[in-house]
């Protein structure tokens, strides 16, 4: 289950040892002085990680006082946190932004440029801003613009309209903590709208901070017990870090369910149940996430296919949560976006009134690639009202999501309607820019199972593909040498030799012995191609040299 | 536990099947989250809100308006933003406006280079988990100024989602062990609330030390001795707390006391936490703001080479009170190498903080200089925002001690003022019978009788007997004005009323 931790978890076992050991030898208040040597000095000789790392040791300062090293250090520090892992924005993009500076001071590499396919950050591709999105943020930023005529007067409503329900009309005041007010009826009006009239209640409508925000919110409600009573979460694999970084740190049980690869990613409900039985028996598992349209793997879940997983989750009374970021994102030929709230209502009130869901939004992806914002709603159905009054408590301590960001997410769901001045040009853009999107998930697709040793399914949504590549028993041995996994060697070499930076697949999960790769669709068509047909010679390449 | 609580026993749905309740109960949820308490926004403000809401939908109250001194949040009490930094953020948000003649050449300039640093000139990309580089940098020179040219790094910052994010991630960085070896961390009491509730929901020990009221609210040395000393027996004190200028207690440290704080910290092994957000509010005659990353300094080698302290700073308050927009940073030095790394790792998980507050911080640290076009204006403005503040603060504890039963302590500097109330024996009763605080009970009864909504001192901690409450100076003078003297009544009233 937690393959991808077991060298950690030895590694946190053997530094909790050492902690043990040194606590034991200097016992607090008697001995405060004497105390700290013990803590830090036996570590230092008897963790694996101290002593390879050479790094701070005992010195002597100027008035020779042993220094007794730091309060905090990599040994003394909270273990949950050193278990975390976010391979999106890990050491290959930390060699990324090095070979960028190395490139700016004028450094020789076998390219121009550093293309960064590890993210799907849109704006940083290129894509550009909803203009109507624009001009309201303005707007709200700096109210005198009310008066410069230039500005479309459904931009100058909306403003006005925000700024009101703003303290003292400045998107600079606090907010509700769970949201601003006007900006969570929007809200609930367009989920309305999006499910067919089902009803939505604005007060299960909590604005966040980016959908990672909400994410790790209800994740953190749920996490309790000990031993087999410990919080289990169930996680795709492949899935988006943040689920496994979340739980790392939440040191609540990740279980992992597979997606069938051979079925275009697709969701078996047996997968769920094996996954599910083989971890009652050491945990307790009391919720089931969902992303969809797929991250990284790119697949949209049909309608039949929502309906098992919510009778699945209520036969095993697991909490749902449905990360439907990639919503508007959808591009394959009878693929439709289902939110599991439709359908959950669609099912009728034995299942409306019980199942407990949770579903995420943001407006970082689809059309708005808005991510610096980091704008997000959360709602959630049927959660008990004395847990729901412990969110609200919650989410009070951090005061309140990012103003601007929420007024976004107000523009987002209330966008320009037909009739309206900027209606026109808005809906330009928005399909301009998701067919564009659309055109380079199937021209990925294509160029990739050009490739010997790249297949690559469908990118039906989202902003990713996510090849299967075939690595030489050579490479992989090489990789096992250097302690590295091998689909990192392939990225790390892919790297150096191309200036493409892409995330492996072990970074997601992935079965035993495949390898992978997560690229985003993003970057402009013409580059796009350019950056194919170089995977595609590196792949070659690569194969070669190692066969 | 469930069949005592009503309401969510088993009850039966329409096919007869046995609904067994949910999943996720009061019983079943973290339990570290219900020992979170935020009384900023707890139940009085809740109760503020109701109220609000009962006056708009025309019910007939004592008073014709809510007025929330609960909370600093300048802007919604009248306080206008800096016209520059909304000037630079609309640019940044609308580039087209960099065409536009009527903003200044300063704005624009400003603009420009901070979406030149972003991914696509687009405010809309992610930017790196640590904060956009140039803003860092003008974090850096920003800082060096402050303290008199002592060298910062651009490293050693962290932009954060305003200063709450960068304390609880830096008290999440420190939790370890169990039972007698559990991290300790020592807070003042009275404290801001983030503090302990962050304590409460990362199962941290919450070590606390009581700030002098009798000496203004001054820190003692021998009262953090002696709290440490009391935490050593039941838990291992690993860093210690500071808020200067003070919230709620407005008090300003001396630099003596800031370099004995570190003396101490040193000797005790002890990491610093500096929470510096109010460092440009400070009000009171022979008060100055120091930075515990100065002091730590002109100590010299010996401490600036080893003590490890972290301080912050927010976009928030000050003059510039822009709350909404979440930014602000954190500095951290002496970090070990290895947990910098995990610190960088780990808000790498959660992207980056909001752009907009990256920006808006960089305007702070990079503001209008002289011979720039905007210069006058935002010195005038900012000049006029400080000027009425410290109006306020004198104005509230003058005030305010004039009501038999109420003292104040001078508010120095932050934005608050937290006087001690005497709350008569038989108040104290009736709040014991209701199982509420006394003070609580006090703000209960000030808010409904007339719509002014304080937050009770016991929402921050106080010593055993003593009743406080933390009022806002931020109201516009004339409504301040009305709000004390409302207060005032009230006070009487109630000590009458009780006695």
């Amino acid at each position: 289950m937690h393959f991808r931790f077991e060298r950690l978890d030895h590694c946190a076992r053997l530094l909790a040892r050492g902690r043990h050991d040194a606590s034991a030898g200097g016992s607090g208040a008697q001995s405060p002085g004497p105390r700290v040597h013990s803590l830090t000095s036996p570590l230092s000789s008897s963790s694996p990680a101290r002593a390879l790392s050479g790094l701070p040791k005992g010195k002597m300062t100027e008035n020779g006082m042993a220094s007794r090293g730091k309060v905090l250090t990599i040994d003394t520090m909270n273990p949950t946190v050193k278990k975390v892992e976010y391979a999106v924005r890990g050491p290959i993009v930390q060699r990324a932004v090095q070979l960028e500076k190395e490139l700016r001071e004028g450094a020789k590499k076998p390219f121009a440029e550093v293309i960064k396919a590890n993210i799907g950050d849109a704006h940083a591709m290129g894509q550009q801003p909803i203009t109507f999105f624009r001009q309201v943020l303005a707007l709200c930023s700096y109210p005198e613009l009310l008066n410069d005529s230039t500005f479309p007067e459904d931009a100058k409503s909306r403003a006005r309209r925000i700024l009101q329900s703003c303290g003292g009309s400045s998107i600079g005041a606090y907010s509700a903590s769970q949201g601003i007010d006007c900006v969570r009826q929007d809200v609930a009006r367009y989920i309305e709208q999006r499910d067919g009239g089902i009803p939505c209640d604005p007060d299960n409508i909590y604005l966040t901070t980016g959908a990672s925000d909400g994410i790790v919110t209800m994740l953190k409600l749920l996490v309790c017990g000990e031993g087999k009573s410990r919080t289990g979460v169930m996680i795709s694999i492949p899935q988006y870090p943040l689920y496994s970084a979340a739980l790392a740190e939440l040191g609540a049980v990740q279980i992992n369910y597979y997606l069938n690869e051979e079925k275009c990613w697709s969701l078996d409900i047996s997968e769920l149940q094996r996954a599910l039985d083989e971890a009652r028996r050491h945990c307790n598992p009391r919720a089931l996430c969902i992303i969809n349209p797929g991250n990284p793997t790119g697949q949209v879940q049909s309608r039949q296919c929502i309906e098992d997983v919510i009778r699945f989750a209520a036969k095993e009374r697991l909490l749902l949560m449905a990360d439907e970021v990639y919503q508007d994102n959808v591009y394959a030929d009878g693929c439709k976006f289902h939110s599991f709230k439709k359908v959950l209502f669609e099912m009728g009130p034995e299942f409306s009134n019980n199942v407990e869901l949770a579903s995420f939004h943001s407006t970082s992806k689809c059309y708005m690639g808005e991510c610096g914002f980091r704008g997000g709603y959360m709602e959630i159905i049927n959660m008990d009202a004395e847990v729901k009054a412990q969110l609200t408590k919650l989410v009070s301590v951090r005061l309140c999501p990012p103003v601007p960001g929420q007024a976004l997410m107000d523009l987002v769901v209330n966008c320009p309607q037909p009739g309206e001045p900027s209606y026109n040009n808005f809906m330009k853009e928005r399909t301009a820019t998701l067919g564009v999107l659309a055109e380079k998930a199937k021209l990925t697709e294509q160029i990739l199972n050009t490739v010997p040793g790249i297949s690559c399914n469908p990118v039906q949504g989202a902003m990713y593909s996510f090849p299967r590549i075939t690595i030489p028993e050579k490479a992989i041995r090489e990789a096992k040498e250097k302690g590295q996994a091998p689909d990192m060697l392939y990225c790390m070499k892919l790297l150096e030799e191309t200036g493409i930076c892409l995330v492996p697949g072990s970074g997601f999960g992935q079965k035993e012995g495949t390898y992978h790769f997560r690229m985003t669709i993003l970057p402009a068509t013409d580059k796009l191609k350019i950056l194919l047909s170089k995977v595609k010679e590196f792949h070659q390449k690569f194969t070669q040299q190692y066969s």
